[in-house]
């Protein structure tokens, strides 16, 4: 029997189902797991053990082993609030914070059964793509541990594919789940803008932020959305709509499917060795007979300008919070507006900080027309052009990043270079699709390739069909990094 | 537009923000370069193009009117870095002036 740590989360529930493993087996296998690998990768910020161990045990003495996820141990990204565990969100300003209140993913996480590890390292409010403004220093590509392992939710891309968690959950705002997904071989999805409450996600740019899980393989992400996606009082914002039985949707043949391949995803700026391995996926797809066709998404150059807009002008409201009144570190000034300026001035990093002034700035008097009021509309056109694409096609192929990983501090002083780094995800989230990101292939030199596919509103369980055949017909998602 | 260290500074007081005189610098620099790539949204005709604000679009969403238990007292204050009984504690709002 292989190692616990290294199944699938499918594969290890189907033991814990069975009464093979307890919850508490599994919990340790991860635990001791995370123990000897984590301080090479600094995938987790927070391990809580006893949290976690105490669960374990109750539901080992539960008798009751039907819940979907019984025993199964995950980990959350420290900017979703599980009651009690540190929520930094990799930020000096939240030192210390522990939410005394659980996100609705994390009640309906642990309602099926869900064991939580700890929390997972990412850049500092969500803000990067490589995981490396954490206040707890950066987390490492289990690939190659001199490279950054993609952001923002870089700590669970890493755990996931180091066998440090089971499945992990992240926060997409501009591809911060399937960026470092592609970066770390693993899967990841950023579901329909309202499929997943953010009810306890501490907010980054909330019309465009969305929970998703990580996972070892596109079954496993299917079967967690089943449990966190659907209608929640809590969030205004999210669907009423039925939740699909995600994992039938994996059985379903795809032969006679239309996939849209977008041209201006295929340019100058794709690393050869990602286009190579693009074009080697779209045979895969060919063989399994869907139909490949050119799709045009004419405003894709507009895509990250817009982003960089609305996203930091939304970023800078929802960071108005943390002022040192109610929770986090608070700086010494005799009067308050200094306690504000100082406790933010001291508590912010650079990249949070810079954000902060550009958002602030596109909305104030006399630039607010020019900036946020333009971007909006250029989000609109940004929305038709997918919605055009998607009247010939069911789906839509790209790669999900334009180059492997990076190394460690190569683009860090270079915030344009990083932005563009995100430029094949963005567009998803101003039009609000669905997009999933699944291993793809690797360099010759042995760093991960990841593809995504992207679907229409609520139409996950055609990137679980496609994804599902992708991947059995391909053995990707199957390779370990050399740990 | 050049955003000028000035700016930066008046910008950051909106933000109630403290920034270094290096920071003021060296963010000046970098945002004027994503200014500088933010602008070229200026070469698209938008005059017709209704303006998306949220995704999916959604109006008046209520949840029923049904009385639930809120976060205790206590456990809202207990990440306060300062308390006064029931209260958040701050420093003075008002000059003594």
């Amino acid at each position: 029997m292989p190692e616990l740590t290294a199944l699938t989360a499918h594969a290890l529930l189907d033991r814990l189902h069975q009464g093979e493993v307890s919850p508490t087996q599994a919990a340790d296998a991860y635990l001791a797991r995370i123990q000897a690998q984590n301080p090479r990768v600094n995938a987790l910020i927070a391990v809580e053990s006893e949290r976690a161990l105490a669960r374990a045990k109750a539901l080992d003495a539960a008798g009751d082993r039907s819940g979907p996820l019984f025993g199964l141990p995950v980990l959350m990204k420290a900017n979703i609030c599980v009651a009690g565990a540190p929520a930094t969100c990799g930020s000096k300003i939240l030192q210390g914070f522990r939410p005394p209140y659980n996100a609705t993913v994390v009640e309906r996480l642990e309602r099926a059964g869900a064991v939580i590890l700890g929390m997972a390292n990412m850049d500092e409010f969500a803000f990067g793509s490589s995981c490396e403004t954490s206040c707890a220093g950066p987390t490492k590509n289990p690939w190659d541990l001199a490279r950054i392992p993609g952001g923002s939710s870089g700590g669970s891309a890493a755990a996931v594919s180091a066998d440090l968690a089971a499945a992990a959950f992240g926060s997409d705002t501009g591809g911060s789940i399937r960026q470092p997904a592609a970066m770390c071989s693993v899967v990841g999805i950023k579901p329909t803008y309202g499929r997943v409450s953010r009810y306890g996600l501490i907010a980054f740019a909330s019309s465009l932020d969305q929970i998703g899980p990580l996972t070892k393989d596109v079954e496993d992400c299917a079967l967690l959305m089943e449990v966190v996606a659907g209608l929640d009082p809590r969030d205004s914002t999210s669907a009423d709509r039925p939740v699909p039985a995600y994992r039938e949707a994996l059985r379903r043949p795809v032969k006679g499917m239309t996939v849209g391949v977008p041209k201006e995803y295929f340019i100058n700026g794709l690393d050869p060795e990602v286009d190579r391995a693009m074009r080697q996926a779209l045979d895969v797809l060919k063989g399994l007979g869907v139909t490949l066709k050119d799709v045009s998404l004419p405003h894709t150059e507009y895509a990250v300008p817009t982003y960089y807009i609305v996203a930091t002008a939304e970023a800078s409201s929802n960071l108005a919070r943390f002022d040192g009144v109610r929770y986090g570190a608070r700086a010494k000034a005799p009067t308050m507006i200094e306690t504000f300026e100082r406790t933010r001035g001291e508590g912010f990093g650079a990249e949070a900080k810079r954000r902060i002034i550009l958002g602030t700035y596109v909305l104030s008097h006399g630039y607010y027309d020019a900036y946020y009021a333009k971007a909006l509309k250029v989000r609109t056109l940004i929305q038709r052009d997918f919605q055009r694409a998607f009247e010939g096609c069911q789906a839509i192929v790209t790669p999900t990043s334009p180059t492997p990983p990076f190394k460690l501090g190569e683009k860090l002083d270079d915030p344009l270079a990083m932005y563009l780094s995100d430029i094949y995800t963005i567009s998803v989230n101003l039009a609000g699709v669905p997009a999933l990101a699944l291993p793809a292939g690797f360099t010759a030199a042995g760093l991960p390739i990841g593809m995504q596919l992207i679907a229409p509103p609520f139409a996950e369980e055609t990137l679980f069909q496609l994804g599902g055949a992708f991947e059995q017909a391909t053995d990707w998602h199957a390779r370990k990094p050399p740990l | 537009m050049a955003l000028v260290a000035d700016h930066i500074r008046y910008v950051a007081t909106l933000a109630r923000l403290t920034l270094t005189d290096e920071e003021v610098t060296r963010f000046a620099g970098q945002l004027d370069q994503i200014l500088a790539y933010v602008d070229t949204l200026k070469q698209l005709k938008t005059d017709d193009v209704p303006p998306t604000s949220h995704a999916v679009p959604m109006s008046n969403v209520f949840r029923r009117d049904e009385p639930a238990p809120a976060l205790p007292i206590e456990a809202a204050l207990a990440n306060a870095p300062q308390r006064e009984g029931p209260f958040f504690k701050v420093p003075r709002v008002l000059d003594d002036a």
